[in-house]
This record gives C-alpha cells, sequence and structure tokens, in this order.
C-alpha cells in the first residue's frame, strides 16, 4: 500500500471524472417512448420528444463529435464552417500578438516605474483609473479609430494583458534587495548594465509571475472579445454553434478553451521556474 | 596629518526626525587611519557605525563633513573601495565563480573571458573555494558564501576593504577560521581594512587600531585603542599575552559602562584629537578619568593609561 501520492492522486481524479461522466450520461440518457405519434410525426419531432431524450447532449454524442473535430482540425469550408484547429489557431494568434505588445510597452515601463520613484508617483493615478475598466469597455472605442474588427481584438487583448505585467514589473524591481543594488553599487556598475545584471534577473520571478497571470486573462477575454468582433476564432465558434443551437459543439469548444488556456499557463509556469532563482 | 591613507573629517549624519526636528546620528566625527592598517570600529548599536562605514563606502553621504581616501575626497561609491557585507550578498542566480566574475569584469571591462575567468580564479582559491566554483551560493554554507564575499572584494584588489559585521551571521567555528584567512590576507597582501564588529576578541585578534564609540544619537568616537599585542599574534594563544586581558577589559568595561556615561562625564573631549589609548604598558601614567571606581572592582589588573 505504498503508492505514491501522485499516483493515488491520479486514481481519485479518474474516479472522479468517470462518475462525472455517469452523472452526465445518466442525466441526458432517453427515458424511452413518452407519447404515442405517428412516424412521420415523430420523426419531425426528434428524440427529445418522441423517446424522452434530454435537449442537452450526453458524454457520448460529445465524445464522436469531437473524434470528428480532431480527426480534421483544419478544414474549411467557407466562413462559418471552418475546423476547430483553425478557430483555435486564429485565437492563439490574436491572443500572442496582443500579449506580446503588452510586453514590449509593459515591461520597460514597468521598469521605469519600479526604478523612479517620481515616474511611479506621477503616472499611479492613470494605472488606478485605467485599470478597473473591463477590457471590453474598450471594444466600440478600439472599432470606431482603428476601423477594424480584428486589430480591435488584438488591441483589447492588449489592454488587459498589460496592466499584470506592468505592475508586477514595477513591484519586482522596486523590491529587489537594496544589498544586491548596494554591490552593484560599490562595483561601479552603471545604470544600465545594472537593470540587466542585477535588477532584471532579481525581478524576473516576479515579472514572469505577472506575465503569468496575464496571459490567463488573456485568454479569458479572448472568447468574450471574439464573440464580440465575429468573424473568426474560437469565441466567434462558441456564439456560431449557439446559434445553430449544437450544445454538442459548444460544450466541446468550452472544452477546448480550457485545454489551451491550461497548456499557455503550462508555457509560462515553465518559464517561471526556468527564471527563478534558489536562496 | 599629511600622511594619513584614509581621513574622516569632520562628517555629521542627520536624518530628519518625524516630529519635524533633525535627529543627529553623530557630528564633528574625525577619524584618520594609514596605509595597509586594519581598523575595527565598536560600539552599541544605534552609534553609527554601519553609517560610518557606508559613508565610507560611498552608499551613504555624509550630511556634513567629507572623507578623503589617498588624498582625494571621495564622491560616491568606487572600485577602490570593496565592501564584505553582513549578509554576503551574492546574487543567488549566479554561481561563485560568476558572482567573482562579475567584480573582475566591474573593473576590468576590457578583459575577455579567460583572463576574468583566471583571475577570479586565483581569488577563489585564495579564500579556499576551489572546487566549489560552479556552485550556486544557495548550495553553500553560512561560512562560504562569506568567502565568496571576501573573494569578490578582493578580487577588484581594492585600496579599502570595509567590513560591516562580516562574520556576525556565522558560528563561532566559522568565524575563527574566516578571521584566520582575514588576518592571513590582510598581512600578505598588505590590505588596509576597516570593519565593524560587535567581538571584542576579533577586534583585539584582527585590528591594529580599534575605535570605541559611545552610544548614539549624538555618538563620539570616544577613544582610539592600539593593539599593543605583537603583530604575530595567533588566535589559539593569543588570550595567553599578559596584555591581552588589560586589552580586553578596557574595551568591555568601555562597552558596559563608559560608552553610556562618555558624553555627559568627559566635558573637554576634542572630537580631532581623540585620545590613543595604549592598555597595559606600564610606563605610561595612568590618567586621572571616570573609571578608577570600575578599576576597584576589577583588582589586581594592569588598568590602562591614556595619551593624547
Amino acid at each position: 500500500m505504498n503508492f505514491s501520492l501522485r499516483f493515488r492522486a491520479a486514481v481519485v481524479s479518474i474516479v472522479l471524472f468517470a462518475a462525472f461522466l455517469g452523472i452526465w450520461h445518466l442525466a441526458t440518457r432517453g427515458t424511452g417512448a413518452v407519447a404515442n405519434m405517428t412516424p412521420e410525426y415523430a420523426k419531425l419531432m426528434g428524440l427529445t420528444a418522441t423517446a424522452g431524450k434530454s435537449a442537452m447532449p450526453g458524454p457520448l454524442d460529445v465524445g464522436a463529435k469531437l473524434w470528428e473535430h480532431l480527426k480534421q482540425p483544419f478544414y474549411d469550408n467557407g466562413p462559418n464552417d471552418k475546423g476547430l484547429g483553425i478557430q483555435l489557431g486564429y485565437s492563439i494568434a490574436r491572443v500572442g500578438l496582443g500579449y506580446f505588445l503588452a510586453v514590449i510597452v509593459a515591461i520597460p515601463l514597468g521598469f521605469l516605474i519600479g526604478m523612479s520613484p517620481l515616474i511611479s508617483k506621477a503616472l499611479d493615478p492613470f494605472i488606478q483609473v485605467l485599470k478597473p475598466i473591463s477590457p471590453l469597455a474598450w471594444m466600440p472605442l478600439a472599432l470606431y479609430t482603428i476601423k477594424d474588427s480584428s486589430i480591435s481584438a488584438i488591441f483589447v487583448i492588449f489592454i488587459c494583458s498589460v496592466w499584470p505585467m506592468l505592475l508586477n514589473t514595477a513591484f519586482g524591481v522596486a523590491a529587489v534587495r537594496k544589498e544586491w543594488i548596494n554591490v552593484a553599487r560599490t562595483l561601479e556598475v552603471g545604470t544600465i548594465r545594472r537593470a540587466f545584471t542585477v535588477i532584471l534577473p532579481a525581478a524576473a520571478p516576479t515579472i514572469l509571475t505577472g506575465m503569468r497571470i496575464s496571459i490567463g486573462i488573456a485568454w479569458l477575454v479572448i472568447v468574450a472579445a471574439e464573440m464580440l468582433v465575429g468573424g473568426t476564432g474560437i469565441g466567434y465558434f462558441v456564439w456560431n454553434e449557439w446559434n445553430n443551437l449544437s450544445i454538442t459543439n459548444v460544450i466541446i469548444a468550452i472544452l477546448m478553451i480550457g485545454i489551451v488556456g491550461m497548456l499557455l499557463d503550462q508555457i509560462l509556469a515553465r518559464f517561471t521556474r526556468m527564471v527563478t532563482f534558489p536562496e | 596629518m599629511t600622511d594619513k591613507f584614509i581621513s574622516i573629517e569632520a562628517i555629521a549624519r542627520r536624518y530628519p526626525g518625524a516630529d519635524g526636528k533633525e535627529t543627529t546620528v553623530f557630528e564633528n566625527l574625525w577619524l584618520s587611519m594609514n596605509r595597509g592598517e586594519f581598523g575595527c570600529v565598536i560600539g552599541h548599536s544605534g552609534c553609527g557605525k554601519t553609517t560610518v562605514l557606508n559613508i565610507l563606502a560611498g552608499l551613504d553621504q555624509p550630511s556634513e563633513g567629507a572623507v578623503i581616501v589617498d588624498g582625494q575626497a571621495i564622491e560616491g561609491t568606487s572600485l577602490d573601495r570593496a565592501v564584505i557585507f553582513q549578509s554576503h550578498a551574492l546574487l543567488p542566480w549566479r554561481t561563485v565563480l560568476g558572482n567573482v566574475a562579475y567584480a573582475v569584469t566591474s573593473k576590468w571591462r576590457n578583459w575577455d573571458r579567460a583572463k576574468v575567468k583566471a583571475h577570479a580564479q586565483t581569488f577563489i582559491d585564495l579564500v579556499g573555494l576551489t572546487g566549489s566554483e560552479h556552485k550556486r551560493p544557495s548550495e553553500l554554507s553560512g561560512g562560504m558564501k562569506q568567502r565568496v564575499g571576501i573573494a569578490r572584494a578582493l578580487s577588484i584588489t581594492p585600496k579599502i576593504m570595509l567590513m560591516d559585521e562580516p562574520f556576525s551571521a556565522l558560528d563561532a567555528l566559522t568565524r575563527g577560521t574566516l578571521q584566520d584567512e582575514v588576518r592571513r590576507i590582510c598581512l600578505e597582501t598588505g590590505q588596509t581594512a576597516f570593519m565593524i564588529t560587535h567581538d571584542v576578541d576579533e577586534a583585539i585578534y584582527l585590528a591594529d587600531k580599534i575605535f570605541l564609540m559611545t552610544n548614539g544619537p549624538g555618538a563620539v568616537l570616544a577613544e582610539i585603542v592600539e593593539n599593543p599585542l605583537p603583530k604575530d599574534r595567533g588566535r589559539i594563544d593569543l588570550h595567553r599575552h599578559p596584555l591581552y586581558y588589560a586589552l580586553r577589559n578596557h574595551i568591555v568595561d568601555f562597552l558596559v559602562s563608559r560608552s553610556k556615561t562618555f558624553t555627559a562625564t568627559v566635558t573637554d573631549h576634542d572630537p580631532r584629537n581623540v585620545p590613543i589609548v595604549r592598555p597595559g604598558k606600564p610606563e605610561l601614567v595612568v590618567a586621572a578619568e571616570a573609571g578608577n571606581s570600575i578599576q576597584a572592582s576589577w583588582p589586581g589588573l594592569a588598568r590602562p593609561s591614556t595619551s593624547s
């Protein structure tokens, strides 16, 4: 009985998952014929009416559909029928671009705020006001000024991922141990070299934590943003399938959003581990 | 006064207080040292020892006065003055070699990698860390970390080595070995060193001159004790030297009682000409001074003699 904790946890996870699937299956299965209908009428009404089947798809339906999607992730049959892979690809590309722009802006600016008390105090009111604004509230303004829905979505991603990175960078830079700064000072290390050789490595774990929070938020926001702008992307896919009344596809999309979000988070977590130093 | 290698001239340090008044940690402080000397400052917490060291290092600025090193007033930090920090202050993301090499490249920016590495290695060997070059600070014991700190400070071949209670966080055994190392290195290289300590024995073993500071705020440099023990003293038989206890008792007496009462009882104290004391020299007369009462409670011991 000396199984490792990891193994026992995996067993519990599998049991819970199986229980969830079982309950789901039981809750959505057909309960048998509920009303006598002529076959033509029954055909018209579908299983929901004839066999008491729930309108909610069961795990088997979702599984079958998922398999279909996985077999052909990149097909493209026109604007309203693209493979899941393509839709996810659009979303990831938008998140990647908006996030990358946010990194370019937030990290140098965060350095400046962290290193200069003057800039920190001067920018503080702006940050305090801008930070709590829901990223989607920017959407109309972005659409009006940029006049391109796709770039507007990227802008929304940029604006939502900039804050955690900015604040974490500023905090990490300001909180670098005084003694490390003093080491650099006694060695007459110039400001630029000090920023790269002492402050950056010392603040890197905090900065990466901010980046990790940002990628999570960006992935949350992209779904909502794509529902608004439409056209392509996993968010649009969800909304389109809702209009198609395909709950199965909606569930699959939800699952895929979760998995991609987890992967993005894991990538950043790995980077964080790479720059973390033991003390 | 012209041959002084380090000369602290009339420095003061004041902090703005909570009620608008200024708190003076110390003022009109004069202190000087010759080239190759080892100076130790002893005093209670809050007397401004660390502030003096930070000013000397250039990490802090005096509110008044100036510090002259090797004929030049100091402005800010300098590679001529290396600091060994109490908390070792190694960069944890760099290896031992990386930490020392960082200092070396800071001093000699155009050196190539191999030259930097060879130079850093020399000093890692000097402090006895050969074989641990590629370890990170987190893998080292407290004593080894401080050795790296010493190697880093020495690697830039400074004119002065400044140490802020470098061994206070270490256990007694490690502290002893590191004191030996520091003494050996300073004697071999003729290094000028300035150290802050709480440990009387450490000061007696290492220092040529011991600077006694009274309690702050308003701390003054009360006297300079010249170490009468021979240069070739060893840590093991230090306490057998006939003058050891006279010296030690003099410092302990100062720390226990005179550091509190000094400013009140000695009214004619001239901060520019701080009395130099050579404890236990029998040929010098015992100065009539506050402290005779203490002497009575310690019969049979040679009292320090004072001369200005």
